[in-house]
C-alpha cells in the first residue's frame, strides 16, 4: 500500500531513539494527514510493543487522528481568555459556518495568544487573532476558494 | 507561516548594542538601517508577515538597502506588531502598524525614525516597559533570536561561562541562594530539586525543560522560546553541569508550531555553545495534564500522557528511570543570570519567599495585554490598571482567574492582593505560571465554573476516579444548579471536596478552586437572583 511505504522509512528512521512513538507518530501524521491503521501493526513490531499500545497512544492524544481531516483544519481558542473576549460566540459561529464543510472545525485549548483573542489556527502553520464572525468568514472564504 | 525570504535579507546578527551608533558612509545614513519586525506567534497573528513582506517590497521600490530582522515580541501585544528602527537615538518604535501604513513609513522617513502617527518614541522609554524589571525576559523582542552571535553580544553565555569554573554543588548553592522557585506553577524550589538530583548516584541523568505551556493566558514560555531560545539552552545546560547530565529534552506542546520552530533553528545555530550538553525538542500532541510533570515523562517515554503516583520523585527516579531535573522554560531561563550575576541579585528582589521576578501575562479582556516582568510584590490591581488599563471593552472589570484554568477566579474586593506565592495561598488561590485572565461584567461564573469542570472532563488521563468522573458529576451538577436546582450546591460542595481530597496530580484536586471560588464570590450566578 502507498501509505505503506511512507510509514516503513519514518520507522526506521526513529526506532532506535529513546521515547520513539511520539516522534514517530507525529512525522507519519505529518506526512500522510494522519495515522492510517494500517501503520499501526509496523509501529508495534519495531518498538517491541504491542498493538493496543500503539493505538492506546494514538487514541489518548487529540492532536493525533486515525482519518484523514478535511481539506483544511481550522482550531479555535476555546479557553479561557479568549472565552473573554467573545470566543464562545465565535466558535458557535463557526459551527454553524462550517456545518457539512470541507473543512475541519475542532477546538483547541489556548494557543498561546491570551492577549489578543478570539484565536485561531489554520493547518498548523497560519495563526490569527482578534477574530470577529466576520473576520471568520472571510479567512473561510479566501480558504474555501484554495485548492 | 514564515515570510518569504526571497527578497529579504535577514539580518545574520546584530551584535552592536542598539544604543551605540551605527557605522556611517559620508552623508547622513546608517550604511544600512536594520529595521525590526517581529516574528513572535502573536505578532504573526496580528499581521506581521505581511508588514515584513511590505516592508521589504517598499525598500525594494524606493532602492534602499536594510537589514530586516525578525525579533521576538516586546510583549506589548495591544501595539503588534510592533515595528522598531534601529537608529543612532537608539530603537524607536512604530505601532501597530498594519502593511497598508507601510508607504507612509518611508514617507515620514520612519528608517532615520522620522515623525509619524504610530511613532511611539524609543522602545525602551514606553512607560509600559520602563516601568517593567526585566530579567529572564530581558531580551525577548531586543535579540535576533537565530543570533548566537547577537545573544553573546548582550550579555549571554557569562552564567554557563562562570558554572564552568565551579564545582556542581557550588552551581546548586548558588540556585538555591537565589531563591529560585519553579515558575510552572507549583513553585517548588529550583535548588532542591537540583540537590536531589546531584545527590542520587546514576550514570545517566537528565534535564527536561517542561514547554508545555497549557495554561489558557499564559504565554510567556512561548515568547521566551521564539525570543531567546538561546538562554533556555544555556539555563538547561548549568543544569546539566550542576547535576551530571548531558542529555535535555525540551517537551513543547504541539499548540506551538512556532516555537518549535524557533528552538530547532536556534539548535542549528549553537553550534559547540552547549560544549557536551545534548539538547532535543520533542513534540507533545494536545494533551493538557502532560503538563504535569509525571505524565510528562510518559509522554517523553512515548507512552499515554498518564500520572505516575509519587513517591518516587522524578529527581530520584524520572526519565527513563533515572534521575531527572524537571523545570518549566522560565524557571531555566532564570538561572544564567543568577550565575553571571550572583544570587543575591536574584534573592534581593520579591518579598516574603517570593524572591526574584516572574513574567506574568495580562491576558483575556484586558486593555493593554501582554508581557509584564516585575518582582513579586506588587498588587493584582497596579497589574490589572497600571499596566492593564483595565478591560478591553470598557466595560468594568468583574472576575480575573490567576494561574491558569485550575486558578482561583478573584472578585474585586480582592484586587489588592498582593502578588506573591503565600499571600495567594493564604486567599486559597495561586500565582501558577503567572497568567491573569480578565473577565468584564457581561462574565457568567456559573458558566466559567461549568467550563472548569468540563475541561477537567476532557482532560482528565483517567488514572484517578475523583478526577475522572468527578469532573463528569460536576458538569452535571452545575447544569442542575443552572436550571434551579439550588439544592444542588452542597453537592457540589461535597463532589469539589472529594476531588480536592481524593485526585492524583493537581489536574482533579485543584479544579475545584476556580468552581468553589466562583461559587463563594459570585453565589448569585449560581441562584435564580441572578437571572
Amino acid at each position: 500500500m502507498e501509505s505503506l511505504a511512507t510509514v516503513a522509512p519514518i520507522i526506521e528512521a526513529h526506532r532506535l531513539r529513546p521515547g520513539a512513538l511520539l516522534p514517530i507518530l507525529h512525522e507519519i501524521q505529518d506526512a500522510l494527514g494522519c495515522i492510517p491503521p494500517e501503520a499501526v501493526p509496523l509501529i508495534a513490531q519495531a518498538l517491541n510493543l504491542s498493538r493496543a499500545e500503539v493505538h492506546g497512544v494514538i487514541s489518548y492524544y487529540a492532536h493525533f487522528r486515525q482519518e484523514p481531516p478535511g481539506r483544511h483544519v481550522v482550531r479555535i481558542c476555546c479557553a479561557e481568555a479568549c472565552q473573554a473576549v467573545g470566543g464562545q460566540a465565535l466558535a458557535e459561529h463557526a459551527r454553524t459556518r462550517l456545518a457539512g464543510s470541507e473543512l475541519t472545525l475542532e477546538p483547541v485549548y489556548c494557543l498561546g495568544l491570551c492577549a489578543c483573542g478570539p484565536s485561531l489556527q489554520i493547518d498548523e502553520t497560519t495563526l490569527h487573532a482578534r477574530v470577529t464572525p466576520e473576520k471568520f468568514d472571510a479567512l473561510i472564504e479566501a480558504l474555501e476558494a484554495k485548492p | 507561516m514564515k515570510v518569504e525570504t526571497a527578497t529579504i535579507e535577514v539580518a545574520a546578527a546584530d551584535s552592536a548594542p542598539a544604543s551605540l551608533p551605527l557605522p556611517r558612509v559620508a552623508g547622513s545614513r546608517p550604511l544600512r538601517t536594520t529595521v525590526f519586525v517581529p516574528g513572535d506567534a502573536a505578532a504573526l497573528a496580528l499581521g506581521a508577515d505581511a508588514v515584513a513582506v511590505a516592508i521589504a517590497t517598499e525598500a525594494a521600490r524606493r532602492g534602499i538597502d536594510l537589514r530586516l530582522v525578525r525579533n521576538g515580541s516586546r510583549g506589548m501585544v495591544w501595539l503588534e506588531p510592533l515595528v522598531e528602527v534601529a537608529t543612532a537615538q537608539g530603537r524607536i518604535a512604530y505601532g501597530p502598524v498594519a502593511a497598508a501604513d507601510v508607504p507612509g513609513l518611508f514617507a515620514a522617513d520612519f528608517m532615520a525614525g522620522g515623525a509619524h502617527a504610530l511613532c511611539l518614541g524609543p522602545t525602551d522609554e514606553i512607560p509600559w516597559l520602563a516601568r517593567q524589571q526585566r530579567l529572564a525576559c530581558r531580551r525577548i523582542g531586543v535579540v535576533d533570536p537565530r543570533s548566537l552571535a547577537d545573544y553573546v553580544a548582550r550579555g549571554g553565555g557569562e552564567g554557563l561561562r562562570q558554572a564552568r569554573a565551579m564545582a556542581p554543588a557550588a552551581i546548586v548553592a548558588a540556585v538555591s541562594e537565589s531563591g529560585l522557585r519553579g515558575r510552572g506553577g507549583a513553585a517548588f524550589p529550583a535548588g532542591i530539586k537540583w540537590q536531589t538530583v546531584l545527590a542520587t548516584a546514576a550514570a545517566q541523568k537528565y534535564i527536561v525543560c517542561n514547554a508545555d505551556e497549557g495554561d489558557s493566558g499564559t504565554f510567556s514560555d512561548r515568547m521566551l522560546m521564539e525570543g531567546d531560545p538561546f538562554q533556555l539552552f544555556e539555563g538547561m545546560a548549568i543544569a546539566g553541569l550542576a547535576v551530571g547530565a548531558t542529555q535535555g529534552y525540551i517537551y513543547v506542546r504541539s499548540e506551538y508550531p512556532h516555537a518549535i520552530a524557533a528552538l530547532e533553528a536556534a539548535l542549528e545555530e549553537a553550534g559547540d555553545f552547549l560544549g557536551s550538553f545534548k539538547v532535543e525538542v520533542r513534540k507533545g500532541a494536545g494533551s493538557y495534564v502532560c503538563g504535569e510533570e509525571t505524565a510528562l515523562l510518559e509522554s517523553l517515554e512515548g507512552r499515554r500522557g498518564i500520572v505516575r503516583a509519587k513517591p518516587p520523585l522524578p529527581a530520584i527516579c524520572g526519565l527513563f528511570g533515572q534521575p531527572t531535573v524537571i523545570n518549566n522554560v522560565i524557571t531555566f531561563a532564570s538561572v544564567p543570570d543568577i550565575l553571571a550575576q550572583g544570587a543575591a541579585a536574584y534573592r534581593d528582589l520579591g518579598v516574603g519567599r517570593s524572591r526574584g521576578t516572574l513574567p506574568f501575562q495580562l491576558a483575556g479582556n484586558i486593555k493593554h495585554g501582554g508581557l509584564v516582568e516585575v518582582p513579586f510584590g506588587l498588587t493584582l490591581r497596579q497589574l490589572l490598571y497600571d499596566f492593564g488599563g483595565g478591560s478591553r471593552s470598557g466595560r468594568p472589570l468583574r472576575a480575573v482567574q490567576v494561574g491558569g484554568p485550575l486558578g482561583a477566579y478573584l472578585p474585586t474586593s480582592q484586587f489588592d492582593t498582593v502578588l506573591d506565592y503565600e499571600a495567594f495561598a493564604t486567599i486559597g488561590g495561586g500565582l501558577g505560571h503567572g497568567g491573569i485572565v480578565a473577565f468584564d461584567d457581561t462574565v457568567d461564573m456559573a458558566q466559567q465554573a461549568r467550563y472548569a469542570m468540563k475541561f477537567c472532563a476532557v482532560e482528565s488521563c483517567g488514572k484517578c476516579t475523583p478526577c475522572r468522573i468527578g469532573s463528569t458529576r460536576g458538569v452535571e451538577v452545575i447544569d442542575r444548579i443552572r436550571a434551579g436546582q439550588e439544592e444542588q450546591i452542597e453537592l457540589l460542595q461535597d463532589l469539589c471536596e472529594t476531588m480536592s481530597q481524593g485526585s492524583l496530580c493537581a489536574m482533579g484536586s485543584m479544579t475545584p478552586i476556580p468552581v468553589m471560588s466562583a461559587l463563594r464570590h459570585f453565589p448569585g450566578d449560581f441562584g435564580d437572583k441572578h437571572k
